[in-house]
């Protein structure tokens, strides 16, 4: 069954005004119990808006958003259980932390939900352990970490309210390399164990095609595309028309098979070594 | 939405009062708001209503901003006009109870009204048609000579134009911090005095936070900038008064001139 099904979803700014502006355009779409979504589109493209109307942020202008099947507007005074519902990490989340402690931090969300003290601090301490915080951590103000750290601190207060669905925004933007390979990796091992529903946003195609089971293109407000991401990418020149790229590993096999050599698509470097290896073994001969 | 909240009323234009030099805009102004209270007849009230209403349509803002200024203090205006209804001298007019309106109170009641709404209008007018930048810059002009008194006017200055220039960045910063801690089910809207204002902690620490930090980029890139402070510093955009600005002076002087003599020669009517 599908978590969340946008039907003829629209987003107005400022509407009414003479400076209103569609964000979102009536977009249609459903994404199914435990899937990961890659969230991709040029900037100002209304990928940031549609995210915020998931978790009733923001109230859709047009048409509805429904979490397994219930349209999250039906009551809008329990709108605040949408939210525990659909977790959302917003971009550079780490300048919203506020307590005293990590792991009070990471406890605002779960204990927001009513649960007893105890209760969101055991589920703080399992949303650290995620990210990789140890319990070293738990006692040092959130203002003495560096920024990589604080980041983690961050996400983990969202992942600590056990959202069945999860939205990330740029959650790997200003991290050094390393940092974002052990937050994606954290993100990916978090996903296959709760089995729930993921979407990121982001702007490097390498991450959403290392995690992503589908992926949606937004595109001057409307979903340009929503399917699998290897479909997605082999779309090459449509997506470079929209401000946006394949990632550089699948340009490279696209233009040795335009090239005539016979090599399948690869969306990541072991996906490339495997098409590539039998090749050299061979001592490459082109079709 | 907190973005929504009207700020930085400067609404570009090219009106003669857009082009007038801002020094000369602020101390004409502050001229007419004096003079509104120097009037004491209804011959130089007007005098002074027609003027507000001809520096209102040549500042070419259109109508409706002014009328929203005027929305915001409307209550004020009645309330005490109200009020001084009932004070002043002259004949009963009317008499309810206990209380009695007199001529004097009518007119006093009048000319409270007049004043309040005129003085709101002059200072919009002010604040459309000047961008704060120059604003600022006027006013470090103008407070030039408390140097004397070791009065720190550029850095007042200065402090004036980064608060300006930061507001809608912290406005916006207000806004992400609001949706992120609602996006972990912050409650902002229920609960009683001591719940709200604890319920703002989880905005007002990360907006301090986020304060210190752009204030010391600033610094930085101040500092980068080889900025020293004022002294021996010039200005990209030199403030000039021109023949504009001598008419407009002339103008105002002329009007001001008009209320004093209207003073000593017709009998006044405030009480």
């Amino acid at each position: 069954m599908a978590v969340i099904e946008l039907k003829n979803l629209t987003y107005t700014y400022g509407e009414g005004t003479p400076f209103c502006k569609k964000a979102v355009d009536n977009v249609s779409l459903s994404i199914e119990q435990g899937e990961f979504i890659g969230v991709i589109g040029h900037t100002g493209s209304g990928k940031s808006t549609l995210i915020q109307t998931l978790n009733g942020l923001l109230r859709p202008t047009g048409g509805q958003v429904l979490l397994n099947g219930k349209d999250i507007w039906a009551e809008p005074k329990k709108i605040r259980e949408v939210r525990f519902r659909v977790g959302m990490v917003f971009q550079y989340p780490e300048h919203q932390l506020f307590e005293e402690t990590v792991l009070g931090d990471i406890a605002f969300g779960p204990g927001n939900m009513g649960l007893s003290q105890e209760e969101a601090l055991k589920r703080a301490r399992e949303a650290a352990k995620f990210v990789g915080l140890s319990e070293d951590f738990y006692e040092k103000s959130p203002f003495e970490l560096s920024g990589g750290e604080k980041r983690r601190v961050a996400i983990a207060g969202v992942i600590a309210m056990d959202p069945d669905v999860l939205v990330l925004d740029e959650p790997t933007a200003g991290l050094d390399p390393q940092g974002r390979d052990v937050l994606l990796a954290q993100i990916t091992s978090y996903h296959k164990t709760r089995g729930n529903t993921v979407l990121l946003v982001s702007h490097s195609m390498e991450d959403i095609a290392r995690t992503a089971d589908r992926i949606l293109v937004m595109n001057s407000s409307h979903a340009a595309m929503f399917g699998p991401t290897k479909e997605v990418f082999a779309r090459g020149p449509e997506l470079e028309q929209m401000g946006l790229r394949v990632p550089q590993i699948t340009k490279i096999l696209a233009s040795l098979r335009e090239r005539g050599w016979p090599v399948g698509t690869a969306l990541t470097m072991e996906e490339a070594v495997r098409e590539l290896l039998p090749l050299l073994e061979k001592g490459g001969v082109r079709s | 939405m907190i973005r929504d909240i009207a700020l930085g009323q400067y609404i570009p234009g090219d009106s003669l009062v857009h082009r007038l030099d801002p020094r000369v805009k602020i101390v004409l102004i502050f001229l007419f708001i004096v003079f509104l209270f120097v009037a004491q007849n209804f011959v130089s009230l007007l005098l002074l209503v027609i003027s507000v209403v001809v520096s209102i349509s040549l500042s070419g803002v259109p109508l409706r901003h002014y009328l929203k200024s005027i929305k915001a203090i409307l209550f004020i205006v009645l309330f005490t006009s109200v009020l001084n209804l009932f004070y002043g001298g002259g004949e009963t007019l009317l008499k309810i109870g206990f209380m009695e309106i007199k001529s004097g109170g009518v007119s006093n009641a009048v000319f409270i009204t007049v004043r309040i709404i005129s003085l709101i209008l002059l200072s919009a007018v002010l604040t459309f048609t000047t961008s704060p930048t120059s604003l600022t810059d006027a006013i470090e002009r103008l407070m030039k000579p408390l140097k004397v008194f070791h009065v720190k006017v550029h850095e007042i200055a200065m402090m004036m134009t980064i608060a300006l220039r930061f507001v809608p960045t912290l406005l916006e910063e207000t806004d992400k911090i609001m949706s992120a801690q609602k996006a972990r089910g912050a409650d902002m809207e229920s609960g009683g005095f001591a719940q709200r204002a604890r319920a703002l902690l989880p905005i007002l620490i990360p907006l301090f936070v986020s304060s210190f930090r752009r204030a010391y980029d600033l610094a930085m890139a101040m500092e980068c900038r080889c900025y020293h402070g004022g002294e021996g510093r010039t200005k990209m955009k030199v403030l000039h008064a021109g023949a504009r600005d001598a008419v407009a002076s002339v103008v105002v002087v002329l009007i001001c001139a008009a209320v004093v003599v209207s003073n000593i020669f017709l009998p006044g009517v405030l009480s």
